[in-house]
């Protein structure tokens, strides 16, 4: 009676629901390591495809990083593979107090907390920080990390939420919460679907007016934002500013795993006494704790790479726009290529790869309904060549599709939205 | 009614509807199966209504498809009014 037929039917039933929706999500083998180059098995069984890849979030091309990887050898030969404890039991180690020193220097913060990920950081702040006097304000398009953190808060926690950087509706929900203990503003700083960047230093200073705190996730800016790489408090000029950030090791800090909560010293300690993902799991191993705070030298030694983000991301945005296709206006490594329509969006990544290029459509429900698009990724592994031959994929399928020098209007008449 | 639904409408647009969007709403347009409202914010219509009609909508009664139109939050608003 474990696992009765009728209940297996059942979940079947769900999944055939979802492949109906054509929301299947399939997962492709990669035979090699995460670089600008890829070898791909796709669908499963296929030959080996060796293909360009434009949907990474290897921002700095660190996560086969020859240093990286030498340094995650030396944590495992010198600190073990696993901690097999929780942090505040016996699983502490002398390089997780580094790794969070090196990250409070490099944020710019008061202290840091590791968490095994992001989505834990995001998951458990806002419970062990805020209480029922509290309001918790969320930008309506938040990463689901922090929606998911919000609802788990929100059993004691007041929420509410304003229209998408619409700074307007923000002061206008901080002037209905007045009457609460902590206002909390909570924000992506580079949101991950559109690319765009949030409006920190006006946020900074409606926090200042109103007597708000900002949360920032800034998972899709750690490490390149801003001229020294700190993130998107440094490209918007509120370095200090920034009450909570919490940020990935799994993205452009290499890629591998991890994530943090980095702020206000007190803040951090509430995290560290209540903050359940914290203290009902395992943190970071010690391979990639050793890699991630080679990724900090790396990245502090030098702004060579992120300013080859940022040459490499012009390049694209001019390369893409010459050709003719509708790109979402903005300036970070995320550059959505606008199809508006499902079935569009899924052929012409299709045909990409078919290509060589290796990208992946994005429609309804991750992006609103008739907001199709391919997000493209650029990372400070890839050279001019590959962005060259990825540019000129690009035009032989946006040829094919007759959407080469279209405006949304002329796409969605002819694919519909 | 009438003036009930209109002013559910008004707050809707102003709530949701971003001002240079082509998104048009009426009283039956769907909110949240279209994407319009998602259920992360329809948390900020509840305590509308609640605030403005003085009334107190149970969890169990505040459901996607309660709130999946300007008409359908109508007639929730009115059989609370009615306690």
């Amino acid at each position: 009676m474990a696992y009765p037929t009728t209940i297996r039917d059942a979940m079947q039933g769900t999944i055939e629901e979802i492949k109906a929706a054509g929301l299947l999500k399939e997962e492709r083998f990669i035979h090699s390591p995460q670089d600008a180059w890829i070898e791909v098995e796709f669908p499963k069984g296929a030959p080996l495809k060796r293909v360009i890849n434009l949907c990474a979030n290897n921002y700095l091309g660190l996560s086969s990083h020859p240093e990286v990887v030498a340094a995650a050898h030396q944590g495992l030969e010198t600190r073990g593979y696993g901690m097999s404890s929780v942090r505040f039991i016996c699983g502490t180690q002398d390089i997780h107090r580094t790794l969070e020193e090196r990250l409070t220097t490099f944020l710019g913060t008061e202290d840091t907390i590791l968490f095994p990920s992001c989505m834990d950081a995001n998951a458990g702040v806002f419970e062990a920080v805020l209480n029922e006097q509290d309001v918790m304000i969320s930008d309506r398009l938040v990463h689901a990390s922090i929606v998911d953190g919000i609802r788990l808060a929100n059993q004691k926690v007041k929420y509410d939420s304003y229209k998408h950087s619409d700074m307007d509706h923000l002061e206008e929900k901080l002037k209905e919460n007045m009457d609460r203990r902590i206002r909390l503003i909570i924000t992506d700083g580079v949101f991950s679907m559109d690319g765009d960047i949030a409006k920190l230093d006006v946020i900074c200073d409606l926090a200042d007016r109103y007597d708000a705190l900002v949360f920032v996730d800034d998972s899709h800016a750690s490490g390149f934002m801003g001229k020294t790489g700190r993130g998107t408090h440094e490209h918007c000029g509120v370095l200090g500013r920034i009450d909570i950030i919490t940020t990935t090791l799994g993205k452009g800090l290499g890629g591998a795993s991890g994530g943090c909560v980095s702020g206000r010293r007190e803040i951090v300690e509430l995290c560290r006494q209540r903050a359940r993902p914290y203290l009902f799991s395992n943190t970071m191993p010690p391979p990639i704790v050793s890699g991630a705070i080679k990724v900090i030298d790396l990245i502090s030694a030098t702004t060579e790479r992120r300013d080859k983000l940022e040459r490499n991301t012009a390049y694209w945005r001019k390369g893409l726009t010459e050709i003719g296709l509708d790109l979402k206006a903005g300036e970070s490594p995320i550059v959505p290529v606008m199809l508006y329509n499902a079935k569009l969006a899924a052929d012409v990544a299709r045909d990409l790869f078919a290509e060589g290029i290796y990208v992946i459509g994005f429609f309804f429900p991750v992006v609103p309904k008739g907001a199709a698009r391919i997000r493209t990724q650029l990372s400070a592994a890839h050279e001019i060549e590959h962005l060259d031959m990825g540019i000129a994929a690009f035009k032989k399928v946006g040829a094919k599709y007759r959407i080469l020098g279209k405006s949304k209007k002329e796409i969605i008449e002819m694919h519909g939205g | 009614m009438d003036e009930l639904q209109k002013t559910i409408l008004e707050y809707v647009k102003k709530e949701y509807v971003d001002e240079d969007s082509d998104t048009e709403v009426d009283f039956e347009t769907p909110l949240i199966s279209s994407g319009i409202v998602d259920s992360f914010s329809m948390v900020s219509l509840k305590t509308f209504l609640e605030k403005k009609y003085k009334i107190s909508i149970p969890d169990v009664k505040a459901t996607p498809e309660a709130f999946d139109s300007v008409n359908k939050i109508a007639n929730l608003v009115t059989e609370m009014l009615k306690g």
